[in-house]
């Protein structure tokens, strides 16, 4: 169908989405008058249960560490199919592309330091303030590019080998399945912490939740280094190779 | 007004439902389908907010003072990451098209082959 | 409901259909890093700090890369007369 029927269609249709949508969304209570009793026992028992300060983290990899487990599968499987596109038309010559102004190699050097630590404490303390392995993985990753955008390609290349990071991101996923293994086998239940919980408030708490945090970080550390070595390298091939 | 936050959840669904079904470019495709996607960070968010609670991080204050849900802000979080992936995979399509057809329009690859 | 929490959600309501309603890849990267930066604002005022970090990170360090490569690949290639993609 051409184009005119088709954002006709889409009007008609819209509009009875809208409707439906706007009729559906009234019947909701109030919005700040949260009454329901999930959230309010998880923020009654969790510090209690499991001496973690930050209820979110906790609710991350232990009171619903299921959903997590899918959803790092999901990650793993889209980088998957990022590089299966973009793999075939790979180019191994040597790229370069350097940056020529010293002020910003400098800048980019203390800044990538500045940035890595900035990661693993943001990954490190994700149970007992705001951060995890999500957020902590990205802005890893993140240090990596810089690399690329201060210094070169060739270096950002020679930081991040293929079968290394590959492996790593592969294992992550792996030792998240593989410790809730470890909790059925000592606690009866899938994914049930297995450690002793510490004291309250220090990085010596939540148990098993500390473990599964750092296997989410390398998990999304590297898949994003991944995809972000995947996107460059189509980036960098010269536009003539690109038409054959 | 309390029902502010829901009505623009829907607006920003139908907003990035109407860019999607008219674009003319499969990378502008890709960034509003984005924007449906947080219409439902939006939406879970206000379903778990409280009046007068803070955020679910008790460091510095008793375990009783009210605090917003903390499951939907688990379920978002992990998602938001998850999603740029997606939209990684959708460009990372795109350019394999725009490579067969040397086109990335949508009205324009139906007919294509290879 | 506070005052700034009604201003946020107007705003974020504004920068969402500014980014569907800009057509150009090249300028919608930019218009969708402002969106993401007044979602962040938006998720702190719903006392979602976690959210907001990661909405953080996500969107200034991985978007614009995969957006601009994308973009760069796309931009001069493409048959001048069907499509309005990339061209600044």
């Amino acid at each position: 169908m051409n184009r005119t029927v088709r954002l006709g269609l889409f009007a008609i249709s819209a509009a009875g989405l809208a409707a439906l949508l706007f009729w559906s969304l009234i019947g909701l209570p109030d919005f700040g008058h949260y009454h329901w009793p999930y959230g309010k026992l998880l923020n009654a028992v969790a510090v209690n249960e499991r001496h973690t300060t930050n209820v979110v983290g906790v609710t991350v990899f232990d009171y619903r560490g299921f959903d997590t487990l899918g959803e790092e599968f999901i990650l793993f499987t889209a980088v998957v199919g990022v590089s299966l596109l973009l793999r075939k038309d790979r180019d191994e010559r040597v790229l370069r592309d350097p940056v020529r102004s010293d002020g910003v190699r400098l800048l980019g050097m203390l800044t990538v330091a500045a940035v890595l630590v900035l990661g693993l404490w943001v990954v490190a303390f994700g149970y007992v303030t705001p951060g995890g392995g999500f957020q902590g993985g990205v802005v890893l990753a993140g240090a990596f590019l810089l690399v690329y955008l201060a210094g070169s390609y060739g270096d950002f290349e020679a930081l991040t080998p293929h079968t290394p990071v590959e492996i790593a991101e592969a294992l992550g996923a792996g030792a998240f399945a593989v410790l809730g293994f470890v909790g059925l086998a000592y606690e009866g239940a899938y994914l049930r912490n297995f450690l002793g919980i510490g004291d309250t408030g220090t990085l010596y708490s939540g148990g098993s939740v500390a473990l599964l945090n750092w296997a989410t970080a390398i998990e999304v550390t590297a898949a994003m280094v991944v995809l972000f070595s995947e996107f460059l390298n189509v980036y960098m091939v010269p536009v003539a190779d690109w038409r054959t | 007004m309390t029902y502010l936050p829901y009505a623009v959840a829907a607006w920003l669904f139908l907003v990035g439902l109407y860019g999607v079904v008219s674009s003319r470019n499969l990378i502008h495709l890709a960034l509003c389908l984005s924007v449906m996607q947080s219409a439902t960070y939006v939406l879970l968010l206000a379903v778990g907010y409280k009046n007068k609670a803070t955020a679910p991080i008790f460091r510095g204050i008793p375990v009783g003072h009210p605090a917003v849900d903390p499951v939907v802000q688990a379920l978002t979080l992990t998602d938001i990451v998850v999603s740029v992936t997606v939209v990684a995979l959708i460009l990372a399509l795109a350019l394999d098209v725009h490579k067969q057809g040397h086109t990335v329009d949508p009205d324009h690859i139906a007919g294509m082959s290879g | 409901m506070i005052p700034l929490q009604v201003v946020i959600l107007l705003l974020v309501a504004a920068a969402g259909l500014a980014v569907v309603l800009q057509r150009d890849p090249l300028r919608q990267t930019v218009v969708n890093g402002l969106y993401g930066l007044l979602l962040v604002v938006l998720f702190m005022v719903f006392q979602a700090p976690d959210v907001a970090l990661s909405m953080l990170a996500v969107g200034a360090i991985a978007y614009p890369l995969v957006l601009l490569v994308a973009i760069a690949r796309v931009r001069g290639h493409t048959d001048e007369t069907t499509d309005d993609g990339g061209g600044l």
